[in-house]
């Protein structure tokens, strides 16, 4: 079980754990959401942390039937930041956490509803100034302020860190699964309710919105008489062939180099 | 010198059990209230014995002479020794009678001690081996004492000369057999079954299943409904002290005759599962203390020794060591057969699910699997996280009557998750294949049914049940229908037995349900259906639990089979001691390893019986007997037997065909509780 691997050295250590409304990907049904939910499951085996969860939100009986998901997860209260439908919970959560002041904030890598652009933790931590580490895949210490972790790179590869702390670190699904949400706790758990003002979000209100439409894809034929070419083909690496690696380059070559690059593709005009 | 000693002696040692009653008693009422009719449960005692439970010792012919016997001559030796011992009333025809007493208590005695020399492996050993001597020393005391009474001796022999020394010895000799009888009975001995097991059968939390001599079915197989809207209250049983009264007693009760073990699928597989220890383990429990005075068999693959519990104490821990592991929890299919074999009417499958209940709904602790599949039954309604809007993808090709069109069939067509499943598809295919040729009026609910909560409720997942029993109900209560018709005994148990509780004023849960072999039966009586004559090898019939010991229907399966040509060659165990597939309870879910599994096993059973083909009515039992390595025998579904056999001579087949297919294109409209 991933509940066994404990970190060590975490004591007094502060977390905070913005959590999101998930979205079941079938039937749509509001539930927790799966990568906020590993990120909670992350804070809970810290040992000796001390873990609070932060949910930016509307107050609705089917948002408050998903965030109770994470209270079932074995934790007494959620702090509820009230915000209304068209707000921008950015400036929210920002003043929420200056004000808590945790030393690691947890998040998921992307919502599961609403805008899920996976840009809040950025945002947020340029707002507060914190360095932001994406894919954390496991807390190995916390000592004097710094944080020895573990990042999830593509296919199983991770990559040690030290991190000063305070930070933003985001959890995608190579993070531990989260532990089963159990029902009398969550029935029990409790909502405290913050007020904070809601500023809207000019932007997204002019955005026009739509259901995404799926694209076609386009089907990879593989020509080759062996079943073991076959194999290979299908678990082979996805090389784009023409990449290009910078090393020790000065920021402006590397945003020259990436600003060609999306040039190169389209991405800008 | 024993005139005035036995009297003396009869009445400390009743006065000790009067002492060791209140303290006994005490020990159960540490449960949670549960309210019972005293007095009216007191009254039923006598016929609940001579006939319910009586019924149940009588399958085994040698155990059941052995306890009349033995029994009865202790309660009427018990009774006039306290008469003519006691009160010194000096009557010849009470001594004669009482020496009758006491001679069928020591030829009782004796047929005690011939089963236990040497004990089969289910009995527990330890104290209980001395009961047949304590048994007789009670029976031989008493004897010999009431003969000078009787006049068959002088009165004073035995004060004087050599008549003292046999005073002194027969004196030692009744105190023994009184400590075991009187004393022994309120203070833990063996005899306790006897005292325990009066009160256990006057207060028992199902006292449906006891008949009332008015006959009809006697039968109380539903789990109870678990409140939940109470906020504050824990859920499920964490601690002994959290089981009802009725139910520690009911523990309390056990006699460790085996019974029980000797059935358990799970025991056999060697998964750490015995329902007696578990039994044995909630008395621990509830008295305090270890397991080390456990005398029977012990979980397999677990030493006896090494668990202890208090009443308020936890009965399992995360990391193990408490009274019971929670992997013992989890082994169980529950199929019954324990309960239906226990001599003492013991719940053992309510006690399991409300220990389940506590660790799903509390602790958040479903092993393997079990989290997964709770979490799609909470997010898709089927436990195999389908979309729930392709329930009836199976059937596109079959033009399938709605509910939502039709609004009310004479049958309803419960299909179940086997829907899913692509071997379950060709079962469900053959009986609307069977519907058809019969020409029933039938209809599905398509997309808006919903798994039926089985799993869900096994698992302890009583809040996920609830939510869709709810939700079927209230589904159901849109439509009419004459019946509900199932090929799921899982669903069939649920729908018949466990909606009921759950049904509001204005959307009752009462249905006539029916598993697809009675209605099946149903129909080849009514002439409905005519059939090719058999031409295959050998069947033989594997009993569904949920069909047979839940719901008592073990001949309609076999009249349809008779009514095919088809005669059935009987496994050893089958009808009410059929054998677990493996494939209930969740079991297959969470998946706790033994040496050997379940299914094997009964494929093993029949092979011995030489069939060709399993005869089933589950999709469960299909999936888990079918998953046993070749070369076994085929494994096919009651209703693909009857779809085989059909002779078709309907010729309005093409009218239902051609019939349009509904245009109206329908989105699943989700109804919250």
């Amino acid at each position: 079980m991933p509940h066994n691997a404990k970190s060590t050295a975490s004591v007094g250590l502060n977390v905070a754990v913005l959590v999101s409304i998930g979205r079941h990907p079938l039937t749509a049904r509001t539930r927790r959401a799966d990568q906020d939910a590993r990120a909670v499951e992350m804070a809970l085996t810290l040992e000796g942390a001390s873990v609070s969860l932060l949910h930016a939100g509307q107050q609705e009986h089917e948002h408050e039937e998903a965030i109770r998901g994470y209270l079932g997860m074995g934790i007494d209260t959620v702090s509820l930041i009230q915000q209304q439908s068209q707000a921008d919970v950015v400036p929210a959560l920002a003043n929420a956490l200056r004000t808590g002041a945790p030393q690691l904030v947890l998040t998921g890598t992307r919502a599961e509803t609403g805008e899920a652009s996976g840009v809040l933790p950025y945002l947020l931590a340029e707002a507060l100034g914190w360095p932001i580490i994406t894919g954390l895949a496991a807390v190995e210490k916390v000592e004097q302020g710094m944080a020895t972790v573990l990042q999830a790179l593509p296919r199983g590869k991770r990559r040690r860190l030290r991190i000063r702390l305070p930070a933003i670190a985001t959890v995608d699904s190579s993070a531990p699964a989260a532990r089963q949400s159990a029902f009398g706790p969550a029935k029990r758990g409790a909502f405290e309710h913050l007020d904070a003002t809601s500023e809207i979000d000019e932007a997204l209100a002019a955005w026009q919105v739509q259901p995404a439409r799926k694209r076609p894809k386009r089907l990879k034929i593989v020509k080759s008489s062996s079943a073991r070419d076959r194999f290979k083909a299908a678990a082979a690496k996805a090389d784009g062939g023409s990449g290009q690696t910078l090393s020790d380059v000065t920021p402006e070559q590397g945003a020259e180099a990436i600003f060609k690059l999306l040039k190169e593709e389209g991405v800008l005009r | 010198m024993l005139d005035t000693l036995l009297p003396i002696l009869l009445f400390s040692a009743l006065a000790l059990a009067a002492i060791g009653a209140v303290r006994r008693v005490r020990l159960w009422r540490q449960g949670r209230p549960s309210s019972v009719p005293v007095i009216k449960g007191l009254m039923q005692v006598p016929r609940r014995y001579l006939v319910d439970l009586h019924h149940v010792v009588e399958r085994d012919k040698y155990i059941s002479h052995t306890h009349v016997a033995t029994a009865g001559g202790f309660v009427l030796a018990a009774l006039l020794a306290i008469v003519v011992h006691g009160f010194g009333l000096n009557s010849t025809i009470l001594a004669w009678v009482l020496l009758a007493a006491t001679i069928s208590m020591f030829i009782g005695s004796l047929l005690v001690a011939k089963r236990r020399s040497p004990p089969p492996s289910r009995l527990s050993k330890g104290p209980w081996m001395r009961l047949p001597k304590s048994l007789m020393a009670f029976s031989i005391g008493m004897f010999v004492v009431t003969l000078p009474t009787a006049g068959i001796l002088p009165e004073g022999i035995l004060q004087s000369g050599v008549g003292w020394i046999a005073a002194f010895v027969l004196a030692a000799i009744i105190v023994w057999g009184l400590g075991e009888m009187f004393f022994g009975m309120t203070w833990g001995g063996p005899m306790k079954h006897a005292f325990a097991g009066a009160l256990h059968l006057a207060f028992h939390r199902r006292p449906e299943r006891f008949s009332d001599g008015t006959g009809g079915e006697h039968r109380s197989t539903g789990l109870k409904a678990l409140a939940l809207d109470d906020d504050s209250a824990k859920l499920g049983v964490e601690k002994p002290a959290d089981f009802t009264w009725n139910q520690l007693l009911g523990f309390d009760a056990c006699v460790q005759c085996g019974r029980c073990e000797a059935m358990c699928p799970a025991f056999a597989a060697g998964q750490p599962l015995n329902p007696k220890k578990l039994i044995q383990d909630m008395v621990v429990g509830m008295a305090g203390g270890s397991d080390a005075h456990y005398y029977g068999s012990p979980y397999p693959g677990k030493p006896v020794g090494e668990h202890a519990g208090t009443p308020h104490g936890p009965i399992v821990n995360r990391a193990g060591g408490a009274l019971v592991d929670a992997e013992t929890l989890w082994s169980c299919t529950t199929c019954r057969a324990c309960v239906e074999e226990c001599p003492m009417m013991i719940e053992h499958v309510d006690a399991i699910v409300d220990m389940r209940r506590f660790l799903t709904l509390e602790h958040g602790n479903t092993p393997n699997k079990g989290a997964e599949v709770l979490d799609n039954l909470i997010a898709t309604d089927n436990p195999g996280g389908f979309d729930p809007d392709s329930r009836l993808h199976w059937a596109a090709d079959l033009n399938l009557p709605l509910m939502a069109d039709k609004r009310e069939a004479d049958v309803l067509l419960w299909l179940g998750d086997g829907v899913f499943d692509m071997r379950n598809q060709r079962t469900l295919r053959a009986f609307i294949s069977v519907l058809r040729a019969a020409n029933v009026d039938f209809a599905v609910l398509g997309t808006e049914e919903r798994d039926s909560g089985d799993v869900a409720r096994r698992l302890g997942d009583e809040a996920t049940f609830q939510s869709l029993a709810k939700r079927n109900i209230r589904t159901l209560s849109h439509y009419r229908f004459s019946r509900i018709v199932t090929c799921d005994p899982h669903s069939f148990h649920v729908l018949k037995n466990e909606y009921g509780e759950l049904g509001t004023p204005e959307a009752p849960a009462d249905y006539h349900v029916q598993h697809h072999s009675t209605y099946i039966n149903e129909l080849v009586v009514a002439g409905k259906l005519t059939f090719k004559a058999w031409k295959g090898g050998s069947v033989t019939y594997h009993d569904p639990c949920y069909l047979g010991r839940y719901n008592g229907e073990y001949e309609a399966p076999r009249d349809v089979l008779r009514a095919l040509g088809i005669e059935v060659k009987e496994m050893v165990r089958s009808g009410y001691r059929s054998r677990c597939c493996g494939g209930g309870g969740g079991a297959p879910i969470t998946d706790i390893p033994g040496k050997q599994r379940i299914p094997d096993m009964r494929m093993e059973d029949v092979r011995e019986t030489g069939a060709d083909l399993v005869a089933v009515g589950c999709p469960q039992c299909t999936a888990m007997l079918e998953g046993v390595v070749e070369p076994r025998a085929d494994i096919k579904d009651i209703a693909e037997l009857v779809a085989d056999a059909l002779i078709i001579k309907m010729p309005d087949e093409k009218a239902t065909q051609s019939k349009a297919a509904p245009t109206v294109s329908r989105t699943a409209e989700e109804v919250m509780p």
